[in-house]
């Protein structure tokens, strides 16, 4: 399968460090900072993981995680949900849920195991 | 000598003191000598057709005898009983009278805890409201996070990589030194946000009880304010030990400011005149003056003592929150949440501007008898473009006609008020299907 991330996040300094973890890790990484027209950007160069934050400008990341578990074509998208607010709730919809802030390796590993297990399922 | 709050001891006091048998006194209100006695010793409840009989035998007003019987200790003790709800021993709500004269001492304790338990549910669920709901508290939690979580991996990529790009260490060197000062604002920021809030600020009390200890210690009355030369609001409050929190001496600067005006309006000397001349009367007040009834409802209840009849009065904005209350024995008035939707004062909110009088009775174990002065009042403090801002309310005054049988039933709060075929109720009430 492929090994692009989508990475919506609007602290400019934590995509950065992700973006740069994950690259190393062999992932082709596009970043996008605001809420309100992800979902476009999501439609118009569909990821093979989404790195999705909670807390942005526009949109919040559970409304654009509905969105996006409404339509077929990205049900089964694996997405990890970066929350500021603890793990005590998954979002709907979410494949896994990391809390800030993380350790790198977490980053990491999490991307590529919500990566395999959907290529599993193909 | 201090006077009981029980009915049947006060019938007992008045029955020697003018030296009556109570076999005689049985017989007169048509009941056995042995019923009386029970009734003295507060093991019977005494009913309203029964009670007028004891006070006509007795020479007395029935207000004599039904005074207190809705005492703050039996209030206390209802609550009591009310916040029970649920537990596996039903208190015994019908026999209240019997518990307060057999334990007084067990009684003013259980009552007194009550309202402690009370301070502190609203203290625990203003501080949690604060934490969750707090903008500032969350934006800047949310600040520290992002940060730290800015810091945590840069610093990790810094760490951990070794054949890192001079130009990538460079750029992430500059990261973490701006995410590290802003890390340090954020946390300053939430110090001194801790270190401002006031002490007294925990939510024991609300600012309209702290501001009501205040009034309630002046008796509603500030003498300061009916001069001609007032001193400033705020040496009026300096050092008032009720007004501990900020809130609660905004809100008594504005009362003052209010206070001064109608004190403008309607000068003291002639108005306390004109009271005694046509009674505490607001419509006939109000055509006197030519001054709105708001402003003659709040004139009435903060007269002097030795002038004022005995008023209550609540005051609500739009939304049926209570912003002002003078409480008066007899009447109950929420402390928090709303009245009996069969007060006038919530009527009124639906037909500002007009002058409501309504004769009620009052639910209790002996009702009693009120008469209610309603008046709702609008203004436009933003001008054309902001919204009409409404308050609502409402003088309480004792009956002093006799019962004429039109007086509109009304109660206390639904959950504590015992009229089982009320058809506005909003909660089921705790003194019906308990055998009360």
């Amino acid at each position: 399968m492929g090994k692009n991330v989508l990475l919506i996040e609007d602290e400019p300094h934590i995509a950065e460090a992700i973006r740069y973890v994950l690259t190393r890790d062999g992932w082709q990484v596009a970043s996008h900072a605001y809420g309100g027209d992800a979902i476009e950007v999501i439609r118009r160069s569909p990821p093979d993981v989404l790195v999705l934050d909670v807390m942005l400008p526009g949109r919040s990341g559970h409304e654009i995680l509905a969105d996006l578990r409404r339509d077929p074509a990205f049900s089964d998208l694996p997405v990890l949900v970066l929350s500021a607010r603890g793990l005590q709730h998954m979002p709907e919809g979410a494949t896994r849920v990391m809390a800030k802030p993380f350790a790198n390796a977490e980053m990491v590993s999490a991307v590529r195991a919500i990566a395999d297990a959907r290529g599993a399922r193909k | 000598m201090a006077r009981s709050a029980l009915t049947g001891t006060r019938v007992r006091e008045r029955r020697l003191r003018i030296g009556m048998k109570q076999a005689d006194l049985a017989r007169s209100s048509g009941i056995s000598p042995a019923y009386l006695n029970l009734i003295e010793h507060n093991r019977r409840r005494v009913g309203a057709a029964l009670l007028t009989a004891l006070a006509a035998a007795l020479g007395i007003e029935e207000a004599a005898l039904a005074e207190g019987a809705e005492s703050a200790l039996m209030e206390g003790l209802r609550e009591a009983a009310a916040g029970a709800a649920g537990a596996e021993t039903v208190p015994e709500i019908a026999r209240i009278e019997e518990f307060v004269s057999r334990f007084p001492g067990w009684a003013e304790l259980l009552s007194a805890r009550q309202a402690r338990v009370g301070a502190l549910e609203r203290a625990v669920e203003a501080l949690s409201e604060r934490m969750a709901h707090d903008p500032f508290l969350s934006a800047s939690l949310h600040e520290v996070l992002s940060a730290a979580t800015s810091v945590r991996s840069t610093a990790a990529i810094l760490a951990e990589s070794e054949d890192i790009d001079p130009i990538w260490r460079e750029r992430f060197h500059g990261n973490i030194f701006d995410d590290s000062t802003r890390l340090s604002e954020a946390a300053q920021a939430l110090v001194t946000f801790m270190d401002t809030t006031e002490a007294g600020e925990t939510g024991l009390s609300s600012p309209q009880e702290e501001v009501e200890a205040w009034l309630a210690r002046t008796e509603y009355h500030l003498a300061a304010l009916e001069r001609s030369h007032p001193p400033a609001a705020e040496a009026l409050i300096a050092g008032v030990p009720e007004l501990a929190t900020g809130a609660a001496r905004t809100l008594a600067l504005a009362h003052i400011t209010r206070y001064r005006a109608d004190a403008l309006a309607l000068p003291l000397e002639p108005f306390q005149r004109a009271v005694a001349e046509l009674g505490a009367d607001p419509a006939a007040l109000s055509a006197r003056f030519g001054v709105a009834p708001s402003a003659i409802f709040r004139r009435l209840v903060t007269l002097p003592k030795a002038a004022a009849p005995a008023l209550g009065m609540v005051v609500c904005d739009a939304s049926g929150g209570v912003t002002f209350r003078r409480p008066l024995p007899g009447f109950s008035l929420p402390r928090h949440g709303a009245g009996c939707p069969l007060w006038p004062l919530y009527e009124v909110l639906a037909r500002p501007a007009v002058l409501v009088r309504l004769p009620v009775e009052m639910a209790g174990r002996v009702p009693q008898r009120f008469v209610l002065h309603a008046f709702a009042e609008t203004s436009h403090p933003g001008g054309y473009d902001g919204p009409q801002v409404i308050a609502a309310m409402m003088l309480i005054q004792p009956a002093l006609t006799p019962r004429s049988g039109g007086e509109r039933p009304v109660g206390p709060a639904c959950r504590i008020c015992p009229r089982a075929a009320c058809v506005a109720r909003r909660e089921p009430s705790i003194l019906i299907g308990s055998g009360a």
